[in-house]
């Protein structure tokens, strides 16, 4: 569905990403895993036409996205949960979720929009019960739920998920795990950024490991938990943390 | 269109329409309903203004050029080609529209303190030619004999008779861009505001949103322009350099940002202010400046916000 060929990406002269190549099939939840500044958002952020590809190619659906407009992709049906939920604080969540769907009111398509507030709502019951409250005051947990609702409301093929779990309690975490594996069974293809490896990693069918802007390691999640370099990197840091 | 409106925004628009017809009424003198007219004249360029700032996120200082170019294409094609006014002043608006697109299209891939700095430039481009193009704008003396404005074979020759013309334009595009920001391109241009980014990553023409602000906001100052050219049936360069520029965003930062209520507020007071302070005669430029200052220090949202919280504040005080 996704296939991304040794793209190089830079951000004025420093290069962001090098010779990066990553592949998602249909249907399936890939887990992108990194250390801080590896250049995973950079790499979401390439997918969605929000930075420029320098060198090499992507394609989605065999329809090359190189130099396609952010709205031109979200269109073909690529949506981006960003990095620290970036919700429009001042607006309440009906209005963001109506500003996910932004793409869709062009064609005409009230009914089906109606629809998805509701499944978006038995997702997340608890975004139906602040429906109008200004988003800003929601929990950080209610806040990332909005965030990929948003993202849901545009109806995408491929949805990509940055870090959705910074910052939360394990409980959220769980829920926001669950959600990704029930979006799955409907159907949709995720591409999963996580600095939490282990959580990513059992939610994925397989993973990619990202160091300073290239591609180190890839391989089914089975063998990526119980790889060497990857727990002692990456795992090892989860227990660190959970010690702390 | 009209169906749009919430209830509240009806009561708020019927007070205002209200207000409007009672206030000839009770006003003693003609003096006064020329502050009024000017008021709703800067009103008209502070809502277009409001639009682009307070919604859009993007600051321009080169507004009085637009109103400039409204009021000077109007008058030059009446006073000096015989147009009606029926047509000059469409082809005046339009005209702006155009040029506002022509300089949106390029600035407003600038960000910041540069689209500033281009939108000001801009501003004095136009100032120089229309002092230097002297055969076709009078040059700084300016230029006079603009006709007044006809309706139904009544002139509008009175400050009487232009008040309740002014304020119905006032009305319709207030009401016009109340309808704007409550719809699904409304929502957009504040998801731009907050964030572009973001908003792109919705899907969102980020660059045709802003650009097509512009154009709104300049087209806005197009229309009070033309009008106050047959207003006052004399215009000068000095009218549309910067200075009134700032005086316009000065007026939307004062009143609040991001509502179009408060920049009504920003435009009456500030217009006012000057008046008022003749009373201090020569300390009116510090007294003026000092009141500034006071506003954003104590009410940095705006002074019609501001002064709703401490309302609400002492509401909440009483019912303790
Ligand atoms: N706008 C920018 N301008 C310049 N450099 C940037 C910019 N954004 C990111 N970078 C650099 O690119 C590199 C990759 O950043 P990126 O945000 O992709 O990392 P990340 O893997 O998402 O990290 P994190 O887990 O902290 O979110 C970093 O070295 C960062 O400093
Ligand atoms: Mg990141």
């Amino acid at each position: 569905m996704l296939r991304i060929k040794s793209i190089h990406t830079y951000y004025k002269k420093i290069r962001a990403l090098s010779n990066v190549s990553l592949s998602v099939r249909e249907n399936e939840v890939v887990a992108l895993i990194g250390a801080n500044g590896a250049g995973k958002s950079t790499l979401l952020n390439a997918i969605s036409g929000l930075i420029p590809v320098s060198r090499g190619d992507i394609f989605f659906k065999n329809k090359k996205l190189n130099g396609l407009k952010p709205e031109e992709i979200v269109n073909l049906g690529i949506s981006q949960v960003p990095e620290g939920r970036q919700i429009f604080q001042p607006m309440t969540v009906k209005e963001n979720l109506e500003l996910g769907a932004y793409v869709r009111f062009k064609k005409r398509e009230k009914k089906e929009i109606a629809e998805d507030f509701d499944r978006i709502y038995q997702l997340f019951p608890i975004l139906r019960e602040r429906e109008d409250q200004v988003s800003g005051t929601l929990s950080g947990g209610e806040q990332q739920m909005l965030a990929i609702g948003r993202a849901l409301m545009a109806r995408p093929r491929l949805l990509l998920l940055d870090e959705p779990s910074m910052g939360l309690a394990p409980k959220v975490v769980t829920t926001i795990l669950k959600t990704i594996e029930n979006l799955r069974r409907n159907g949709l293809t995720i591409l999963l950024v996580e600095q939490n490896a282990r959580a990513a990693l059992k939610v994925a069918d397989r993973g990619y490991v990202i160091e300073t802007g290239r591609i180190m390691l890839e391989g089914d999640s089975e063998d990526l938990l119980v790889d060497n370099d990857v727990r002692r990197s990456y795992l090892g840091k989860d227990y660190e943390k959970f010690y702390e | 269109m009209i169906k749009l409106l919430s209830s509240s925004k009806w009561k708020q628009l019927i007070l205002f329409t209200v207000a409007v017809l009672l206030i000839p009424q009770i006003l003693p003198s003609d003096y006064y309903f020329l502050i009024l007219n000017i008021i709703a004249l800067n009103a008209i360029v502070v809502l277009g203004l409001n639009l682009l700032i307070g919604f859009a996120g993007q600051i321009s200082l080169g507004h009085a050029a637009f109103y400039g170019l409204g009021a000077y294409i109007s008058g030059i094609l009446t006073a000096s080609y015989g147009w009606p006014i029926f047509l000059s002043i469409p082809v005046a608006v339009l005209t702006t529209a155009i040029v506002g697109l022509l300089v949106g299209i390029p600035t407003l891939k600038l960000e910041g303190h540069y689209l500033v700095m281009a939108t000001l430039g801009f501003n004095i481009i136009v100032s120089i030619i229309l002092v230097q193009w002297d055969a076709m704008t009078g040059g700084p003396s300016g230029l006079a004999g603009i006709p007044y404005l006809k309706a139904f074979s009544i002139s509008i020759d009175s400050d009487r008779k232009f008040y309740y013309l002014v304020w119905a334009v006032l009305g319709v595009l207030f009401c016009l861009s109340l309808n704007l920001i409550d719809s699904r391109v409304g929502r957009a241009l504040r998801a731009i505001g907050e964030d572009p980014i973001s908003a792109s990553a919705l899907g969102i023409p980020v660059e045709r949103y802003k650009v097509g602000i512009f154009v709104v906001s300049a087209l806005y100052a197009a229309v009070a322009g033309s009008l106050y050219a047959h207003y006052v049936t004399f215009i000068s360069p000095k009218t549309f350099d910067f200075f009134y520029s700032i005086e316009v965003v000065t007026m939307v930062v004062v009143g609040g940002i991001g509502s179009l209520w408060s920049g009504l507020a920003g435009a009456a007071i500030l217009t006012m202010l000057p008046e008022i302070l003749e009373i201090v005669k020569e300390y009116n430029v510090l007294v003026y400046g000092a009141v500034l200052m006071a506003v954003l220090v104590f009410f940095p949202e705006g002074l019609l916000p501001g002064i709703k919280k401490l309302w609400q504040k002492r509401q909440g005080q009483v019912h303790e």
